[in-house]
């Protein structure tokens, strides 16, 4: 048993989610590989050769897998899977993005955002926006699939494995990158965050959203969510999303303000560990699954929480 | 440009659901069915191409049971022409749905298909991914902008950190997310005129691909429920909880 697991990365820094995905990696039973494709990511190599467990680190550099579009990682993952029984990613928008094309290169039906690992052939993963959990078995030879981050703890960093140069893929290929535009905070990522304050679509604008949510999540050095509601109505960018189509959390505290609670948004967070929700309407859904619930204005008791912090 | 749209008859985005006491799955018996929302989002794209006189025509296809035919005369309703129905009551697993979908493509020789980023029930996140692999065609993942450039198409995609633009030779895939439209709603008369738009109902036999599942559900259980709590009166009070909590 041997199992690939493609290395999460912006060239210059291992994302966390590769950790977790070596957890899940770890689980199968066998030997554990981190496959690390970019462009000048030599750093990456070296830092995934750190992580505890793995055996060893492929190393592709070049520049069609600069930026690990589908196309070019299918090219360079598929030969590489006749040494392995299982591909495992991160289920992040990269990996989310490049799992089902290897999966149905190699005509395996891939086992998308898994929780558990039971065995090397069966998992658990969340349905229905989380309402429902699955068991699956899987018959293909081989298995390709996704792992929910907030599933799995991170592995460590005090490995010690080799790293074996592997080609990028020559192109020509249909797909180029054009550009990028990236926000800029100094917040943590969502997705790994220990603390989310998120808002909904009570804020009422882009404006307040900034004004009220903001200030709260510098001061408790927090990442800044929002709800479907609130991205849909243009206050916050997608990116911010929290539910079943947005980013999946669970951090240790998540402060919920002007979120009813639906159960889309909570299918991204209800694993939190402590969740406040603050709403003036009491009957709130999201009041079912908050810890800590205050029923007040949330223009008024925002700030005066932001200033008792 | 032909543009082909699959759209899937899910569960209703507001239904509670429920799963099966004998944990073989969900109780799908008499719960409200829609369109899965984000094909909703492609419909309303493809139209959107043909109204700028991008797209020459849209065709409509879904896999599912006969009902699914009410989720094409939506799509129809909202401005596609035709429909294909591909009948069967058994679950299709997103790898048999994309190797039905290539035939398809295969048969129509649509220059793009745009299709749901993920559908709400089983929430894979494959289907348009395979069928571009399995097609070798370039794929513009999580759109939140499209735009036809001569013999390419520009594609803006939602990525974590932000946003992505690549560059497709058509033919193309492109899987649809929350940002790129509203859809619309079908005007009444729009309603009447698809009823008189043509549904070709096609079996998956038709299409000779091996579509058996892959995956054996051993079993479907409740999550975990999680408690609420309490309410507190003031902030103060919050503060001072979320302190012997140790979370601040």
């Amino acid at each position: 048993m041997a199992v690939l697991v493609i290395a999460e990365h912006d060239n210059a820094a291992l994302s966390d989610a590769t950790n977790k995905v070596v957890t899940a990696a770890a689980k199968f039973g066998g030997d554990v590989d981190i496959l690390v494709a970019g462009e000048g990511a030599g750093d990456v190599a070296a830092a995934a050769a750190k992580v505890a467990g793995v055996r060893k680190v492929l190393h592709a550099d070049g520049a069609s897998v600069a930026k690990q579009l589908a196309e070019p990682m299918e090219a360079l993952i598929v030969p590489l899977m006749g040494g392995y029984d299982a591909v495992l990613f991160a289920a992040t928008t990269a990996g989310k993005n490049m799992a089902p094309r290897v999966a149905a290169k190699l005509d395996v039906m891939q086992i998308s955002e898994i929780t558990d690992v039971i065995d090397a052939d069966t998992f658990e993963r969340p349905i229905y926006a989380g309402n429902a959990i699955m068991t699956v078995k899987s018959s293909d030879a081989k298995k390709v699939v996704t792992v929910r981050g907030t599933a799995f703890e991170a592995a460590g960093n005090d490995g010690s494995a080799s790293v074996e140069t592997v080609a990028a893929p020559a192109g020509p290929f249909k797909s180029e990158f054009v550009s990028e535009e990236m926000v800029k905070s100094d917040r943590p990522e969502l997705a790994g965050a220990k603390r989310v304050v998120s808002g909904g679509r009570a804020l009422g604008s882009a404006e307040k959203f900034q004004e009220v949510i903001f200030p709260l999540a510098d001061k408790l050095g927090a990442a800044v969510g929002a709800s479907r509601a609130a991205v849909d109505a243009g206050y916050a960018p997608n990116d911010y999303q929290v539910g079943q189509t947005g980013k999946i959390v669970a951090p240790e505290l998540y402060v919920a303000i002007g979120i009813s609670g639906a159960i889309q948004h909570l299918a991204g967070m209800k694993d939190s560990k402590v969740i406040v929700a603050i709403n003036k309407d009491e009957e709130a859904p999201i009041f079912q699954v908050a810890d800590y619930g205050l029923v007040a204005d949330l223009f008024v008791a925002v700030p005066e929480l932001t200033g008792a912090l | 440009m032909k543009v082909l749209v699959p759209v899937k008859r899910v569960i209703d985005y507001n239904v509670k659901v429920r799963v099966k006491p004998d944990k073989t799955g969900v109780d799908l018996a008499n719960v409200k069915m829609s369109m899965n929302p984000f094909d909703e989002i492609s419909v309303e794209e493809a139209v959107r191409l043909k109204e700028a006189g991008t797209a020459t025509e849209i065709v409509i296809v879904s896999i599912g049971p006969q009902q699914a035919q009410e989720t094409i005369r939506t799509a129809l309703a909202m401005g596609g022409d035709r429909g294909i129905l591909i009948k069967t009551d058994e679950t299709v697993e997103p790898l048999g749905v994309a190797k039905l979908l290539a035939k398809v493509v295969e048969e129509e020789k649509p220059d793009l298909v745009i299709v749901g980023k993920q559908a709400i029930d089983d929430d894979s996140n494959q289907t348009g991914q395979m069928l571009a692999a399995l097609l070798d065609w370039p794929q513009g993942t999580f759109a939140y902008k499209l735009e036809k450039d001569g013999d390419a198409l520009t594609v803006t995609r939602e990525v974590d950190g932000g946003l992505q633009t690549v560059k497709l030779a058509l033919p193309a895939i492109v899987t649809v997310d929350l940002r790129l439209n509203e859809p619309r709603y079908a005007s009444l008369p729009n309603i009447m005129k698809a009823k008189k738009k043509e549904i070709v109902e096609k079996a998956p036999a038709d299409y000779g691909v091996d579509i058996a599942p892959r995956l054996t559900v051993v079993q479907v259980t409740e999550p975990p429920v999680r408690q609420a709590g309490e309410k507190v009166e003031d902030v103060a009070t919050l503060v001072s909880k979320l302190k012997t909590a140790g979370v601040i």
